[in-house]
């Protein structure tokens, strides 16, 4: 091969996937940014998150967004934990069987599966409003939330439990001292990833819930819609709030991540 | 009371173990005395880690007893036994710094206190900083505590394994093949370290491991395990010098092992030579296994100057002796010595009597129990042979006594009576002694001049001419066939 050919390198299956990022994620980013600091008569203003920051209305539904979030990513994590706990427990983690069962329901459409719960809860006389909107978001996730602590307890070197209750615990303090910590870094990734979705999605609350539950994804979407044309840049400038109070979130998550693996990794033992 | 006079501190009683059908401790016994340090030693699989790990609380026994200092154990849960262990991979908390790894048995410790309320507390910061920084000095540690233990070597982390199993002042320290993931010299090391905190903290200690150098080393007491069943236990000298059977021998250091007879009282022949050696109390020419390690034996050159005349077939250079291939009476001797004797050196080997050590033929004859079911024809182990069945009739319960040289394998299973799988092949010097099992379970023995693979399929025929038939009644035989 001392001929020089064209080299074709791996580099280049990437291509397809950076092309539909630049045109579908970084383009839409650049708009937003760009509406979000353009007056209606097109020069360079703030007056848009002026607008979002005065408009006490902003302020409490996203308020309301976060505590939507922060009580439906609980609920999950409570009920997920010990699924998750007795699904890695020797008897039965031979069946994966049962925890596919689990994860079944993300095959089926997010949509199909709404309609499908609403209707449930309507059948048993639930009415749309924030309990059967928090039910939703619990039902629609938890899979996203067991999977990754049913990873991390599944992969748990079982001879760490074996040492503690060597060591004069009992399986209650074992739990506690050893399972608790060492399971960490799938708890908040099982956080991470329900908790940033529900944050900037509305289609739940739209379908499940009432006014009250009314996220900030709604508000922003009503701004694009027909009816509000003329709001994009005040729509942009909020979209551009909410990303970053995610990212800041994930930063953080990412953070705790890292400094809780550094330590939870087995060592160098062979 | 009772604990001063018995000063053994664990005793196991009759312990069976049985995983998913599998027997990996059959029926076993053993009592460990205070203060010692014993080894159990034995090939992977032979049930030493199940042992220790039912004297560790982790697993339950489906048979028997185990009792500490008296008391039975095997319903205690592991966090209430006066035990701990060291892990084989040490398994050190990884959210763990050193010092509180040190720390987490003591802290969940408590202590005898008449002036507190139910009669003990738990340990202080004060006391409990006290003892792990005393364990972390013993280790060689003292600096450490405030480690990432996932930032620290293999040796220092066996080092705070073992510093978090002592802290807790256990009666027995168990360790799991513990120097097993350490490199060579790191061994060396740690051996010589366990022995002197054994010394120092006088606590016993039972330390598992395949290495029979290691055994040796270290232990006051080595008990070798093969199959789930003992095969010798006693001191280390006493188990390289006398080992109790052929399994023992082979598996502890390098031997030469061959059968010979008993001529009589200090006399043994094998390999066509007759020879003195030490041992008496045997039957006239029964048969026997010889055992002589290859230190005993003294090469010499040129031809008909010792016991035997043969030809070096190889030598390797081992640091401090060469270890030679010696081939003599169509036997290969292993040999060591400080002298190099060259590849195809014609030598004499001299054996004196007291390194021939002579043992006890586990099993002389196939014992079984069959039935006869017509003329000449006898029915056991899953087949019908042809045995002269005089003074027996039809329907008659009867144990065959099958002589090793009576059986015949083929390589063709359906060549024979019986199908078999070989599951053992063992050169004895003038023939290879061969174990098939038969697919009704059963074990056959074979002394043949043919080398048989582990695990063939073979058919299993019987010369009925050697065979013995004795009349079989139960309640004897049940107890005879147990002993096998």
């Amino acid at each position: 091969m001392s001929k020089k050919a064209t080299t074709f390198r791996p580099t280049a299956f990437a291509f397809p996937y950076l092309a539909v990022t630049v045109i579908f994620v970084i383009v839409p980013l650049v708009l937003i940014l760009i509406y979000a600091f353009r007056g209606e008569d097109g020069s360079f203003t703030f007056n848009n998150f002026v607008q979002v920051f005065k408009e006490k209305e902003n302020l409490s539904q996203l308020g309301k967004t976060i505590g939507l979030a922060l009580i439906s990513t609980a609920i999950c994590l409570l009920i997920a934990y010990p699924v998750a706990f007795v699904l890695a427990s020797s008897p039965f983690n031979k069946m994966a069987i049962l925890a596919l069962l689990f994860i079944i329901p993300m095959w089926i459409n997010f949509m199909l599966r709404i309609f499908a719960l609403q209707s449930l809860l309507q059948m048993i006389g639930l009415q749309k409003g924030y309990a059967s909107a928090v039910i939703g978001m619990v039902y629609d996730f938890f899979p996203y939330m067991l999977l990754p602590i049913y990873t991390v307890l599944l992969n748990m070197d079982k001879s760490y439990l074996e040492a503690s209750k060597d060591l004069g615990a009992n399986t209650v303090t074992t739990f506690f001292k050893i399972t608790l910590p060492l399971s960490l870094p799938g708890v908040i990734s099982g956080i991470s990833m329900m908790f940033m979705p529900i944050f900037s999605s509305y289609a739940i609350t739209e379908m499940m819930g009432d006014a009250n539950t009314s996220v900030i994804g709604a508000k922003i979407a009503s701004l694009f819609e027909n009816q509000n044309y003329g709001n994009y840049g005040y729509g942009s400038a909020l979209s551009f709030v909410l990303l970053l109070i995610v990212l800041a979130v994930m930063f953080i998550g990412t953070y705790l991540t890292n400094r809780t693996e550094k330590t939870s990794k087995g060592g160098k033992v062979k | 009371m009772a604990k001063e006079l018995n000063d053994k501190i664990i005793e196991i009683k009759g312990i069976t173990k049985i995983f998913d059908g599998v027997t990996v401790l059959d029926n076993l016994s053993l009592s460990i005395k205070r203060g010692q340090f014993v080894t159990l030693l034995g090939p992977s699989g032979c049930g030493k880690t199940t042992l220790l790990r039912l004297i560790a609380g982790f697993e339950t026994p489906t048979e028997g007893e185990i009792y500490i200092e008296g008391e039975p154990i095997t319903s205690i849960p592991p966090f209430k036994r006066p035990v701990n262990t060291v892990f084989q991979k040490y398994a050190l908390f990884p959210h763990l710094n050193v010092f509180k790894n040190v720390a987490f048995g003591l802290k969940l410790k408590k202590m005898p206190d008449a002036s507190a309320k139910k009669g003990f507390r738990k340990y202080t910061k004060a006391e409990i900083a006290e003892k792990v920084n005393k364990a972390l000095k013993l280790v060689g540690l003292e600096d450490y505590g405030h480690r990432d233990v996932n930032s620290l070597s293999g040796g220092q982390q066996q080092r705070v394994a073992i510093a978090r199993a002592i802290v807790c002042e256990p009666k027995v320290l168990l360790l799991d093949e513990p120097l097993g993931a350490l490199d060579l010299k790191m061994r060396k090391e740690m051996q010589i370290e366990l022995k002197k905190m054994h010394e120092n903290l006088g606590i016993t200690f039972i330390f598992v491991t395949h290495d029979q150098e290691e055994a040796l080393t270290m232990s006051d007491v080595v008990v070798v395990m093969n199959d789930g069943v003992i095969q010798q236990m006693a001191q280390p000298k006493k188990i390289y010098d006398e080992p109790s059977n052929a399994f023992v021998a082979d598996f502890i250091g390098e031997s030469n092992l061959l059968s010979g007879v008993m001529e009589k009282d200090y006399r043994i022949s094998f390999l066509g030579k007759s020879l003195k050696c030490v041992d008496k109390g045997f039957e006239k020419n029964e048969r026997i296994d010889v055992v002589i390690r290859p230190e005993d034996i003294i090469i010499k050159d040129g031809e008909d100057n010792g016991h035997f005349n043969g030809e070096v077939l190889s030598t390797v250079f081992k640091g401090t002796y060469y270890e030679m291939e010696v081939a003599a009476e169509g036997y290969e001797f292993t040999v060591q010595s400080q002298k190099e004797f060259k590849k195809g050196a014609k030598v004499s080997l001299e054996i004196s009597p007291d390194s021939i050590h002579i043992m006890k033929k586990m099993l002389t004859i196939n014992k079984h129990i069959g039935e006869v079911t017509g003329e000449n024809l006898v029915t056991f182990c899953g087949g019908e042979f042809e045995i002269p069945t005089d003074g027996f009739e039809q329907g008659d319960e009867v144990i065959v006594y099958v002589p090793f040289t009576a059986i015949t394998l083929t390589d063709d299973e359906k060549d024979g009576v019986i199908g078999a799988n070989v599951t053992q092949s063992l050169y004895k010097g003038t023939y290879y002694q061969v174990q098939v099992f038969t697919d009704s379970d059963d074990d056959f023995y074979i002394d043949t001049s043919d080398e048989w693979d582990m695990d063939d399929r073979v058919g299993v025929n019987i010369d009925g001419g050697q065979v013995k038939l004795e009349p079989y009644s139960p309640d004897e035989s049940d107890k005879e066939s147990d002993d096998e």
